[in-house]
């Protein structure tokens, strides 16, 4: 049961709240698109056991779409931010380093 | 014989006497008692069957452990199996029966698997009842699974209340020991808030019958002050009855109180689950005994020795006039002071160690008892009952040196932590070699949310066995005796031969023994998860609290490996199992789940409308008059609806706002045709499918103003696509100005079909409702007969038809003035099946019917409803992917029988040949499929390979059972193809 | 192999049982084998038995992170069924389910297949239609299943209540033959036949990477050395992503949590199986008596093996309302356990980018039903390069848009 802090509105509450939507940061591919890059828009999601940039809605709060960071494998949240950007924040990146040196953001 | 004695028991009352039966029997305990106390002080030691060798079995622990013990409790509706009689609190009236044997406790015919007992090792039936094929189901399933199932069926519904409930906390303290204490004393003291559960009834723990000083005061007093002080701190709740099932991630526990229990018919909730939502869990959950292996440990009369005290101090129950004390440690010792206190006997204590020096045995020697160094119990005496010991060296293989007659053998293998709530989330152990236990390694603890530990041990918990050791750790100084070391012993004694080692028994109710463990060991079950699962080691409703640590050195010695290398086996909640009736909560019945209702609702449940559940919405499926059936109401009702006039509640439908200067842009964007280029006042049809490509919903889309569309959504669909619209707007587009509004409840939606729907509506005034005012796929506001309307003309049955749509509250009025106004014109309400059939006969695809999630708008001829002009839009660059352009996917086409006949729901067509794993070709399948009674025919639509193109074709669909139907293909438009009913 | 009987159990009762064999070896792994499968749950171990029993190919290797069975094979909630509307998924659940109604007596290991029947209940209008479409496919796809009303839904299952206020049952779609098995027996028994066979089961051995030579695999890195391959299948439900990521390709699946719990047991009171996917539960009663519980799987990334607490009291609650005598049984233990979800919810059994490099995964709620028939076509596609059950399991089907889509008629519950 995890709680998340919806950055929208600033309320930190219980899964039960949110909605989860998959992997954040997804490009879309329209019409002219590859079958590849398509394909890949659609279906290749990342799926690391480890650090995971995902979507959440706050559903039954303010009704925002936002960004987290999470474990997979521990389900430690290191962050969560607005969905309205390309790819997490850098203070993120650098918090989630210095706890785990090894991890490298996967492209 | 067990018996009650004549004065102590620190928790009865003797002046309230409670009556109650076991097996019928009626039986008297006091308040205070358990069942078990109680049981034990009305003579009964026999109190059940184990589960597999229905071997007989008597009460062994005082608390959460005890594997053999349980009763059915209560009757009729209030019957509840598998009850754990050492927690269940006395109550007058009590009904208990013992279980898992026929036709009585005492002589139970399933006993003779015991005989068989060689024949019935770990895992026989993996080996036997192979052939014939049928026989496992039919013969021998059938024989083992009523032998096995432990407790009774209930047989009627619950009749009792269940609440659920939320906590808040920065620190929970989980056991209401003294460890629990001197944790939330000084979390309080902090001011943090603090919340202290306890399962039992009783504050303190073992500590009250095991004495000692704690700061100076006698242990008792201290708990007394304690609890005085943290009861006058605001900031800190206490709670009895409450025990901590789970934790769970990101410091959520469920926790299970018995509120009602004991007052069965009284207007209080049974049971209340605890969500609470903790900053950390400080876990002071303290240690459970361990039994010892040896033969006939499982003889009714055999307990763990810190029961045997329990029982004495707490309920003034004496277990046994002689009793035996078996054990590997001093701890074991304070059970023979506290019989010697209580005037009891004890004959002997059986130490395996080769010397007992420390202070308890020095204490107990003082006394007088027999102290028997370095031996063993080779083997218990007695069937129903313990009759006696036979004594033997603990280095040895089994050879009797004595027999001791005694009616009760207490025993103590050592201690092993509770480290439940420390593990569900990952926590880790390590093995303490000295104390012979895992306990919880503060370097690898469960983690919470931002990645710290969530979870403290504390106390016995935390492998601190004595007082001085707990309270030393919650730095208060206390003083308990000494205890020398104790010897891990696993086999009783040490060269115990087979015939031993298959009465030797590790986990009591499911008849696991020590040859079990070591026969899955020999046949490569290795793992001590496979040696549990082959066993059914720890698998019982104790979980394995007694026999886990003792099967897994076993294990480790079969294997001859370390008892760390073997590890242990997931801990997973709950602590102790907790009523689905608890989980449920209120969610039941007509609470089950939210129901939402329209505004005319009322209405249509006065009239008994048959319902039909629409997402959370129950919607009438028609409104069947007195001797109707539903069929001949749908039918009344559309005939009506055609002739005269017909009123549908469409209220469910959903009606999204979309706003802004770039609402035209997105618009365009989500549905597969253009809406931009909607003019103000005018209605357009539109599909709107996923990325995949698929169709995923449809409806009709007015635009309000220069900058604002309504869009009508399916009455399923309204929420799935408002969060739809407002992911793409957030998360793809958020520079576009767009706002979004689900209004769906706002308003109240009413159809006014058939082709008298104009002139019901001029009756009420107001508006110019003409066909030159108001042409098809046109919508007007005003006033109408006094309401706040919005008319659109639409229609999804192929009559003249309206939509009114009125603010909420207006929606009941209209509802009410349209039936009274159109009484000589025939209105009548229809329901949900009619508005299917009419769309049907008009050949109007539904959403849900003719799409599945695999279907594309160009399956279903509704290439007119696919903008060319847009570069995009959401699912077209699926659309052009190979499988979606394949000339040879199934298309809509009307189908109707050769014989008038329904084509069946979901009647496929077969085509020629079998495909290559042997399964028939098909070409086609039924999507639709109805009695029309305007026609007077089965009408149907489908989608079958090149259909199009196959008009006036003839073939074949499966009908019930084995039967086939033939069906010719058609246009899917099946009345009124010009249009002209609405057209007017 | 010393063979299993009721006279074989009767003489080692004679003598203590103290003349069993080893049920399998536990070799060390050689330098180099055939086939190497990673994973040895049902899926793997089935791949390695029938790529032996059909194909003659016994020079492989089942290599295992933890222990035999230890994954989803003996985590989930033993349901087998075929009743499923696709063809391709009708055809390989099919040959699953008729090779489970054997297999005891196939492997000389009892599994405890027993066809108890499987009952899914409809209680809406729009999921009759649904299940009564599954049974005019399952007709045409050669699977015995039929469309009964309340009355013999109530006659099968009397602890049913079939007038609940808010879903009244309006009618199931049953499949006689349909049942359960025991779990761990599945494993255990795969096992044991694959190392008569004479391959290699490796326990306790992680797999760290895949060695590749111009596209085509050439072995593994594991914690106890290299071993090389001619063929690697991959069959880690749960970890497919990973595996993956070893052999430098990406595959279209995510992994949730599922969660299942059973109650205390009780006396036999439910043969059938019922599942009720408009509510979102299902249940059946075990061997030992348990009530066996299962829901909806989490909707987020997870490989803890533990799911959220709600989904517990939604799935309990629906069941409850569905059954509504077991409100006083008490919930004994809950687990969860990883499953794979891909695209379209179907498994994948395909070849990879890489030559050589097999994958079966994707089988998200599904995996113990299908685990012979999964077996039976890997091990073909490995052996011959080709399967027509596995055939349009392939991974190309996600570019082309050929979904497998099963929802359209099931709800979420296997």
């Amino acid at each position: 049961m995890l709680t998340l802090t919806c950055p929208c509105c600033g309320i930190t509450a219980e899964e039960t709240e949110f909605a989860p939507g998959g992997e954040a940061h997804l490009k879309r591919f329209g019409p002219d698109s590859s079958d590849a890059d398509f394909e890949g828009y659609l279906f290749a999601r990342k799926n690391p056991k480890g650090v995971h940039f995902e979507r959440w809605r706050h559903a039954y709060g303010c009704g925002k779409w936002f960004l987290a960071a999470r474990c997979t494998a521990t389900l430690e949240v290191f962050g969560t931010y607005a969905a309205q950007t390309h790819k997490p924040p850098a203070d993120l990146i650098k918090k989630i380093k210095a706890k785990r040196p090894e991890w490298e953001p996967q492209a | 014989m067990s018996t009650r004695l004549s004065k102590g028991g620190r928790l009865i009352d003797r002046a309230k006497r409670l009556n109650f039966t076991f097996n019928g029997k009626p039986m008297q305990g006091y308040e205070g008692d358990t069942l078990a106390s109680a049981l034990l002080g009305a003579g009964q030691v026999m109190v059940g069957r184990s589960f597999k060798y229905h071997r007989p079995r008597g009460i062994m622990a005082s608390g959460v452990e005890e594997p053999n013990a349980l009763v059915g409790l209560g009757r009729n509706a209030r019957f509840e199996p598998d009850q754990r009689t050492t927690t269940t609190e006395l109550f007058e009236g009590a009904e208990t029966r013992s279980q898992n044997h026929w036709p009585s406790l005492e002589f139970d015919v399933g006993e003779i698997n015991d005989a068989f007992y060689k024949f019935l090792p770990a895992g026989f039936y993996y080996k036997t009842f192979m052939a014939p094929q049928a026989a496992w189901k039919h013969l021998f399933e059938p024989i083992i699974r009523k032998s096995a199932g432990l407790g009774g069926v209930p047989k009627e519904a619950d009749p009792d209340r269940y609440e659920q409930a939320y906590a808040h906390c920065d620190v929970l303290v989980v056991g209401g020991g003294v460890a629990g204490l001197a944790a939330a004393l000084r979390e309080g003291r902090a001011g943090k808030r603090v919340w202290l559960v306890e399962q039992s009834a009783y504050w303190g723990g073992r500590t009250p019958v095991d004495g000692g000083q704690i700061d100076g005061f006698e242990a008792c007093d201290w708990i007394k002050t304690t609890l005085q002080e943290l009861e006058s701190m605001e900031n800190v709740t206490l709670r009895t009855r409450l025990m901590a099932a789970g934790q769970y991630d990101h410091g959520y526990v469920i926790g299970l109180e018995s509120v009602g229990d004991t007052r069965p018919g009284a207007d209080l909730p049974r049971h209340r689950l605890w969500r609470i939502r903790a900053g950390r869990t400080i876990t002071a959950t303290g240690a459970i005994e361990r039994p010892l292996a040896f033969a006939g440990n499982d003889v009714p009369g055999v307990m763990l020795a810190s029961a045997v005290r329990d029982y004495v101090a707490n309920w003034a129950v004496s277990p046994g006039d002689r009793t035996v004390i078996v054990t590997n440690n001093d701890d074991a010792y304070r059970t023979a002071l506290a019989l010697l206190d209580a005037g009891l006997s004890v004959p002997a204590i059986v130490d395996a160690r080769e010397t007992s020096h420390g202070a308890l045995p020095q204490e107990v020697k003082a006394r007088g008892v027999r102290v028997l160094e370095g031996r063993a119990v080779a083997k218990v005496l007695g069937r129903q009952q313990v009759s006696g010991v036979e004594i033997c060296t603990q280095a040895g293989e089994g050879g009797a040196i004595e027999t001791i007659d005694c009616d009760c053998v207490a025993m103590s293998g050592g201690w092993s932590p509770v480290v439940h709530l420390w593990s569900h989330c990952g926590g880790k152990l390590i093995w303490d070699a000295g104390q012979a236990m895992f306990r919880p390694d503060p370097e690898r603890p469960p983690l919470g949310a931002d990645g710290t530990a969530m979870v403290q041990v504390v106390g016995a918990a935390n492998g601190d066995l004595t007082l001085a050791a707990v309270m030393g750790g919650a730095g208060l100084g206390a003083c308990s005796s000494d205890e020398a070391a104790m010897m891990p012993v696993w086999q009783m004694p040490a060269g115990a031969p087979p015939a031993l080692r298959f009465k030797s028994f590790l986990d009591f109710q499911n008849d696991v023994k020590v040859s079990d463990v070591q026969l899955a060991a020999r046949e490569g079950y290795e793992s001590v998860e496979h040696t549990k699962r082959y066993t059914t080691l720890g698998m019982a409703t104790d979980q394995g609290k007694l026999s886990n640590i003792n099967g897994l050195a076993v294990l480790s010695d079969a294997l001859g490996q370390p008892i760390p290398a073997t590890g242990t086996t997931t801990f997973r909640p709950p602590y102790t199992p907790i009523s689905l009736g608890a989980i449920t909560a209120e969610a039941k019945g007509p609470l089950f789940q939210p129901l939402r209702r329209t505004p005319m609702q009322s209405w249509h449940e006065a009239r008994h409308a048959h319902w039909e559940p629409v997402g959370q919405w129950r919607r009438p499926y028609c409104y069947p008059k007195a001797g109707e059936s539903h069929r001949e109401a749908v039918n009344r009702e559309i005939t009506n609806t055609r002739s005269n006039v017909g009123l549908l509640d469409a209220s469910t439908l959903g009606k999204i706002v979309v706003k802004g200067p770039d609402a035209g842009r997105f618009l365009d964007m989500l549905y597969t045709n253009m809406m931009s280029t909607l003019p103000v006042g005018k209605c357009r049809y539109g599909l709107m499918c996923n990325e995949n490509g698929f169709l995923m919903d449809d409806g009709v889309v007015a635009r309000l103003s220069d900058d604002s569309w309504l869009c009508h959504t399916t009455s399923g669909g309204a929420d799935r696509i408002h969060s739809w619209m407002e992911d793409w707007l957030q998360c793809e587009w958020w520079d576009w100005k767009v706002y979004t509004a689900n209004l769906t409840e706002q308003f109240a939606q009413i159809a006014v079909v058939g082709p008298k729907a104009r002139q019901l509506l001029e009756r009420l005034g107001g508006m110019d409702l003409s066909k030159e005012a108001l042409p098809f796929m046109q919508w007007l506001e005003g006033r109408l007969g006094g309401f706040d309307a919005r008319i659109f003309r639409i229609s999804f049955s192929g009559e003249l038809s309206y939509e009114i749509a009125v603010p909420a509250s207006q929606g009941l009025a209209l509802w009410e003035k349209l039936v009274a106004e159109g009484k000589d014109l025939g209105v009548m309400p229809y329901g949900t099946e009619a508005l299917h059939v009419m769309r049907a006969e008009k050949g109007f695809i539904m959403i849900g019917d003719e799409t599945d999630g695999t279907v594309i708008p160009q399956d279903l001829g509704l290439n007119w409803a696919i903008s060319k002009k847009k570069s995009d839009y959401l699912g077209k660059r699926a659309q052009q992917r190979p499988h979606m352009t394949d000339p040879n996917r199934w298309k809509l086409v009307g189908l109707e029988t050769l014989d008038g006949s329904v084509i069946p729901d979901g009647s496929h067509a077969p085509a020629d040949g079998y495909n290559a794993n042997g399964q028939r070709n098909t070409q086609g399948r039924v999507t639709s499929t109805y009695y029309s009674p305007t026609i007077g025919k089965g009408i149907a639509m489908g989608l079958v390979l090149h259909g199009p193109d196959r008009m006036g074709e003839v073939i074949e669909f499966t009908g019930e059972g084995d039967a086939m139907v033939k069906a010719r293909i058609t246009d899917p438009v099946f009345y009124d193809k010009d249009g002209e009913k609405q057209n007017v | 192999m010393k063979r299993y009987s009721i006279f074989a159990v009767a003489r080692e009762a004679l003598r203590y049982h103290a003349g069993w064999e080893r049920a399998w070896r536990s070799p060390e792994p050689k330098k180099r084998y055939k086939v190497v499968v990673i994973g040895a749950g049902g899926h793997g171990l089935a791949t390695a038995y029938y790529l032996g029993k059909v194909h003659g190919i016994t020079d492989v290797a089942v290599i295992e992170k933890g222990w035999l069975g230890g994954g989803n094979t003996g985590r989930n909630t033993t349901i087998i069924r075929s009743n499923y509307l696709q063809d391709p998924s009708a055809a390989i659940y099919e040959k699953a389910r008729s090779l489970y109604e054997g297999l005891s007596r196939d492997l000389n290991y009892n599994v405890m297949f027993s066809p108890r029947g499987l009952l899914m209940l409809g209680q809406t209008e729009h999921e009759v239609r649904g299940y009564q479409r599954t049974v005019h496919a399952n007709r045409l796809q050669g699977i015995a299943t039929e469309w009964i009303g309340p009355e013999r839904v109530k006659e099968l299952v009397p602890i049913l209540n079939i007038d609940g206020p808010r879903y009244p049952v309006l009618g199931a779609l049953y499949q006689a033959r349909g049942g359960t098995a025991r779990h761990d027996a599945v494993a255990w028994g795969y096992a044991r036949a694959c190392s008569s066979m004479g391959m290699d089961i490796i326990q306790q051995c992680e797999v760290t990477g895949i060695s590749q030579n111009a596209g085509k695999v050439t072995g593994i890195t594991t914690s106890k050395g290299e071993i090389g391959c001619e063929n690697l299948a991959i069959v880690v439900a749960g970890h497919s992503s990973v595996l993956a990521e070893m052999g430098g390709f990406r595959l279209p699946i995510e992994s949730v949590a599922l969660q299942a719990w059973v109650s205390e047991p009780i006396k036999p009171c439910m043969d059938v199986v019922v599942m009720a996917n408009t509510v979102h539960g299902y249940m059946s009663q075990s061997d030992k008596g348990e009530m066996v519980i299962g829901g909806g799987t989490d909707g987020f990334n997870n490989y803890t093996q533990r799911g959220s607490w709600h989904h517990v009291e939604e799935t309990t609650r629906a069941l409850v309302e569905t059954f509504p005598i077991i409100s006083r049984l008490k919930m004994l233990r809950q687990w969860g356990g990883i499953v794979d979800m891909t695209g379209d919810r179907s498994p994948i059994l395909s070849k990879t980018p890489v030559e050589g490099i097999f994958v079966n995964c994707g089988w998200g709620t599904g995996g113990f039903k299908s685990i012979p028939g999964s077996g039976f076509a890997m091990a073909e596609l490995i052996a011959r390069g080709h399967s027509p059950l596995a055939a349009e399991f392939n991974l190309n089907r996600f570019k082309e848009g050929r979904f497998i889509d099963e929802s359209v008629a099931a709800g979420v519950a296997h």
